[in-house]
């Protein structure tokens, strides 16, 4: 199993019925390909709708339907649209139920930076510091690292998303919680040891006496 | 309102103006009145949008033919282009989130003087913003927007001008089309009064200066 489909598949476990969740850009997308079957999940664009669906088949996309990212997408029976107003309210009023967001860093007490590399890339931050503040749960979808290099850090060094902690880091190698404001590892992937992710981590971590393995 | 020609509706608008332009990455843009701004040439325009789409898309459009001078948006980057121009030090961009972006232009069209809201609190966005505490918890001041112009996108309207709008192509489109001066509503379609049930119009036809049934 790659990266993305065991962080995409671990994921898919935090969904409940009824949810209303926003899926951000990347590997946050992919949730949405293993929602359990008979489970009704909401899922919003931030662009203004719920009920987004798959992406159509060639040839039958229509131009005034289409994802965050600006891609085609299908709404499902029972979707609605609205404006931006209200797709912001709906993120910041505390009627989204769970955000999964991808991330550049995370450090160990749980902050995000995922919207700039000063100097590099500085695309600006969309819906994602709303996002990152304004839902009731916050989920990472992230690799570990990248380039040899741990993104679960001590400190982030680039510019944060939101001063509110994340409540989720999901990675190829580990969960990650964040209770009482410190980075504890709750479960490791499928044939990965607690050694090998305190090796890739840079972050301090608790480990608890007992890890689970993710059930994916 | 009156119904105008496209490049009539164009022509009221002055080098130099802020416009507000409906559509998420191009979706729901009316592309008519940004082709008829870049063969006019306005210049100098500060646009507040979400984003400046892709290259040679949308708002992408004014960019690709240097027309802005200032962008307040909260995306630009799908459009190298404008970050290009950013770094160049030819265009002004001033990067808001996205939910403060359409919440300020809200405040600007209903009236209020601006908004409060934790987006950005304890990130860069909040340098050089008035702070205040309500019920314990931190806010941001952050100031209602309004523009001279109003560039709106609609599925349909009716002679007398209004409009609804379909799918994702509703955006910042109706929130726009309260907070400007003038507002120049560009349709896909026409149809005779009443036939938009009132319950399905969105934005009321007192709001609309100028039609275009062009999109």
């Amino acid at each position: 199993m790659d990266a993305q489909t065991v962080i995409a598949k671990r994921i898919a476990l935090e969904l409940r019925d009824g949810m209303l969740v926003n899926l951000g850009i990347g590997i946050p997308t992919r949730v949405s390909n293993y929602v359990p079957a008979g489970m009704r999940v909401y899922f919003q664009s931030e662009n203004g709708l719920i009920g987004t669906g798959a992406v159509p088949e060639e040839g039958m996309h229509h131009r005034l339907l289409t994802d965050a990212g600006g891609k085609p997408v299908t709404a499902l029976p029972g979707a609605s649209t609205f404006d931006s107003a209200m797709s912001f309210g709906l993120i910041r009023g505390g009627h989204l139920d769970m955000t999964v967001l991808g991330g550049l860093q995370v450090d160990q007490s749980g902050h995000l930076a995922n919207w700039m590399i000063p100097g590099k890339m500085v695309p600006g931050m969309g819906g994602a510091m709303d996002l990152a503040s304004g839902a009731k749960r916050v989920v990472i979808a992230m690799q570990h690292s990248a380039k040899g290099k741990s993104k679960v850090v001590k400190t982030c060094s680039l510019p944060l998303t939101s001063a509110r902690p994340i409540d989720l880091l999901v990675s190829e190698l580990a969960v990650i919680a964040f209770p009482g404001g410190r980075a504890t590892l709750m479960e490791t992937a499928p044939g990965v040891s607690v050694q090998q992710v305190l090796a890739a981590t840079e972050a301090e971590l608790v480990v608890p006496d007992k890890v689970a393995e993710m059930a994916i | 309102m009156r119904t105008l020609s496209l490049a009539d509706a164009v022509a009221l608008i002055p080098d130099g103006a802020s416009l507000m332009i409906g559509g998420f990455m191009a979706v729901g843009t009316p592309e008519s009145l940004v082709d008829e701004l870049v063969r006019q040439g306005k210049r100098d325009l500060t646009v507040i949008a979400n984003d400046t789409a892709l290259p040679g898309v949308g708002i992408g459009k004014l960019v690709r033919a240097r027309l802005v001078k200032k962008a307040i948006v909260s995306h630009i980057g799908l459009n190298p282009e404008t970050q290009a121009q950013m770094i160049a030090g030819e265009m002004e961009v001033d990067l808001v989130p996205q939910g403060t972006l359409i919440e300020r232009i809200r405040a600007g069209g209903f009236g209020l003087g601006g908004i409060l809201t934790a987006t950005g609190v304890g990130t860069v966005v909040e340098e050089g913003k008035q702070k205040v505490t309500i019920a314990g918890k931190e806010y941001l001041v952050e100031p209602a927007l309004r523009a001279d112009f109003a560039l709106v996108h609609a599925f349909l309207a009716d002679y007398l001008g209004n409009l609804a709008y379909a799918l994702t192509g509703r955006n910042f489109n109706p929130v726009i089309a309260m907070a400007a001066d003038t507002v120049i509503a560009a349709t896909e379609n026409v149809v005779p009064v009443g036939l938009i049930s009132p319950d399905h119009v969105i934005t009321p036809a007192p709001l609309v200066d100028y039609l275009i049934a062009q999109s």
